[in-house]
């Protein structure tokens, strides 16, 4: 691609250079051998090894994953069914129900942690994985909505007419007609949801009990009484697993054509 | 009525306070070609929903080769539809798209191959099979459409304005090649149209439809040449109107009318109007002759003097319009013979305007509103 300006092409480097930056610090303090990593004091692995064998680690990873993998699923399917309902029905309860959903994407976390342990706690409900799992359910339902609206927009709903025309029952059409064609929205928006819910720290913090601590809670710990430098070994971990999932997804949404 | 292949049966509809169809019965044979034919807004595609179930009548039935379908589910109907904006599926390829109907009603997957064969044969598109909907032209898409309806071999297709998003040229092929596939296939074809070029040479019968109700029923040379009322005489091509009273009765079926503006006309009365009816007169513009000299007289043609107010030239004819007392006649000349040869009829020349009392047609009906659907230039 060429540049008309020069000017643009600065920017975008700029942009670039400012977002990554840290990154690239906190990757090389990943192997420096500091413990608080403002001088470079010579190559070691010494944090991985201890990211490794630190069980507590590993254990709050399997917590988040968890959470993750199944707020992602439970979001997907809620929040497609949300997204072709508020577009289909176009009613005074859709669009009311509509604006709830939008709602959510601006209030702010502190107050959506904070309302949602008094809930969980006004119907005694323990907190732990399950509060966690709710809590997060909630806001990622939003982010699902959102991306299969935006599909539904050039969605044609003659086409359903069409197959059913030509005998298909609703079951078939859902398989058949509706489900590959919003497909790539439901997994953008579930892949997002993934996204959000595995590094949410504020809501999970106020919902979160014993024994159910997730990575970003004990990243958080760690940093007050641990080992900083072992953060910067998970968060290169962290990163490299985004960058290859999001690599998959471009892969995924690229050869799916409209 | 054993002709009687699908009858809709005293069907009404309402959306919301609006009566999109009033009270609506008519029969359709097998095998012919059958249009609706009105202005957007007269019912026709809520008509054809209907028949293919997407719309429930408040009243009514549907009755298709002797079965009452009206409470069906679309999928349980034995006819198909295509669909004014083709409704094809984005995600499938030209044989999927087709073979989808197949597919979902179980035949095996050989008689689906060659079925879906035939077809793309049959619209000329084999080597598209693999196409997407997005790779082809709108007629190639149409085609896709007309296949992946017509393989289900249903008892009646449902055509919903199926060229309307075509270009003129491609209008016209598309309407050869819709003709050809009804002469292979023939299978009855409802045909949804506003235009009524497309109505007229495609069908074997025409409804007129306007306001909900049905004008006329008839055969395309049936409903031009002879039309019941001042709507289906104005939105089939264009007409004079004359408005007057039955003077004289000349003989059997030849009577004058004096209209009320206008010197006596004669008429062929053929509905033995008696003297004193009111009557409305419509005369197709290409029935008219105009000469620069006064033609030879008989007592039954009527023979006017007026002015040419306007010419338009369209190749193949001209169209003029010819004032004569307060009355604007509309004309069309055709040319049969080289037109450089003759002495031309020039803008602001007296001219001689007849006509055979059989080449006008008594109205039924008439309303003047209609006459705002004719196009006076002015």
């Amino acid at each position: 691609m060429k540049y008309k300006s020069r000017f643009s092409k600065y920017v975008t480097w700029l942009v670039l250079f400012f977002f990554y930056l840290p990154m690239v610090v906190m990757t090389i303090n990943s192997f420096n051998n500091s413990k608080y990593g403002i001088t470079w004091k010579g190559f070691t692995l010494q944090w991985y090894i201890d990211m490794f064998n630190n069980p507590k680690i590993l254990f709050t990873l399997m917590n988040s994953l968890i959470i993750g993998v199944t707020a992602m699923l439970v979001s997907m399917i809620l929040g497609s069914l949300a997204a072709f309902c508020i577009h289909y029905y176009r009613t005074r309860l859709q669009l009311f129900h509509n604006n709830l959903i939008l709602i959510q994407l601006g209030v702010p976390d502190i107050l959506m942690g904070m309302s949602l342990l008094l809930f969980f706690i006004s119907i005694h409900l323990k907190l732990g994985l399950l509060t966690i799992f709710f809590a997060h359910v909630t806001f990622c339902i939003s982010y699902v909505t959102m991306v299969v609206l935006a599909r539904l927009q050039n969605f044609d709903f003659s086409i359903l007419e069409a197959a059913k025309d030509l005998g298909a029952s609703w079951p078939v059409i859902i398989r058949k007609i509706i489900l590959p064609l919003l497909s790539p929205g439901i997994i953008a928006g579930g892949l997002l949801a993934f996204t959000l819910s595995i590094d949410d720290f504020v809501i999970t913090f106020f919902v979160t009990g014993p024994g159910s601590t997730t990575l970003p809670v004990y990243i958080y710990s760690m940093m007050k009484h641990g080992n900083p430098t072992v953060v910067n070994a998970i968060s290169v971990f962290i990163f490299i697993a985004t960058f290859i999932l999001v690599f998959f997804t471009q892969k995924l949404t690229d050869t799916k054509k409209k | 009525m054993m002709n009687d292949f699908l009858i809709f049966e005293n069907i009404s509809k309402k959306f919301g306070k609006q009566q999109v169809i009033n009270n609506v019965t008519f029969p359709v044979s097998k095998g012919e070609v059958f249009s609706l034919l009105g202005p957007s807004g007269c019912g026709k595609t809520t008509l054809l929903r209907i028949c293919a179930g997407l719309e429930e009548p408040d009243n009514g039935r549907v009755i298709l080769d002797g079965k009452d379908i009206t409470d069906f589910s679309p999928n349980k109907r034995q006819v198909n539809t295509v669909f004014q904006n083709y409704a094809l599926f984005p995600h499938m390829t030209v044989r999927d798209n087709i073979a989808f109907g197949p597919r979902t009603a179980g035949w095996n997957n050989k008689k689906i191959a060659s079925e879906v064969h035939f077809f793309l044969e049959l619209i000329q598109m084999s080597e598209h099979k693999n196409k997407y909907p997005h790779q082809l032209s709108g007629g190639q898409r149409q085609r896709i459409a007309i296949a992946r309806a017509l393989i289900n071999r249903p008892l009646v297709l449902l055509l919903d304005e199926p060229l309307a998003a075509l270009d003129l040229k491609l209008r016209q092929r598309m309407l050869i090649e819709l003709d050809t596939i009804h002469d292979q296939i023939g299978t009855t074809f409802l045909f949804v149209t506003h235009d009524q070029s497309e109505a007229m040479s495609i069908s074997d019968k025409i409804a007129v439809m306007n306001k909900g109700v049905i004008e006329q029923i008839g055969t395309p040379a049936q409903i031009y040449e002879a039309p019941t009322t001042s709507f289906v005489a104005a939105f089939i091509g264009d007409t004079n109107f004359f408005e007057g009273t039955v003077s004289e009765m000349i003989n059997s079926e030849i009577s004058r009318i004096a209209p009320s503006d206008f010197p006596e006309i004669t008429v062929y009365n053929d509905k033995h109007l008696s003297i004193g009816t009111k009557v409305y007169l419509s005369i197709r513009p290409e029935k008219l002759n105009i000469a620069k000299t006064q033609p030879n007289t008989d007592k039954l043609i009527n023979i006017f003097k007026g002015t040419v107010e306007d010419i338009i030239y369209l190749g193949s004819m001209t169209k003029f319009w010819v004032t004569t007392q307060n009355y604007k006649l509309s004309i069309i000349k055709q040319h049969s013979s080289f037109l450089l040869d003759e002495e031309p009829i020039r803008w602001k020349d007296e001219v001689w305007i007849s006509w055979n009392p059989e080449h006008g047609y008594l109205l039924d009906q008439y309303a003047e509103t209609d006459e705002n659907l004719l196009t006076i230039p002015t």
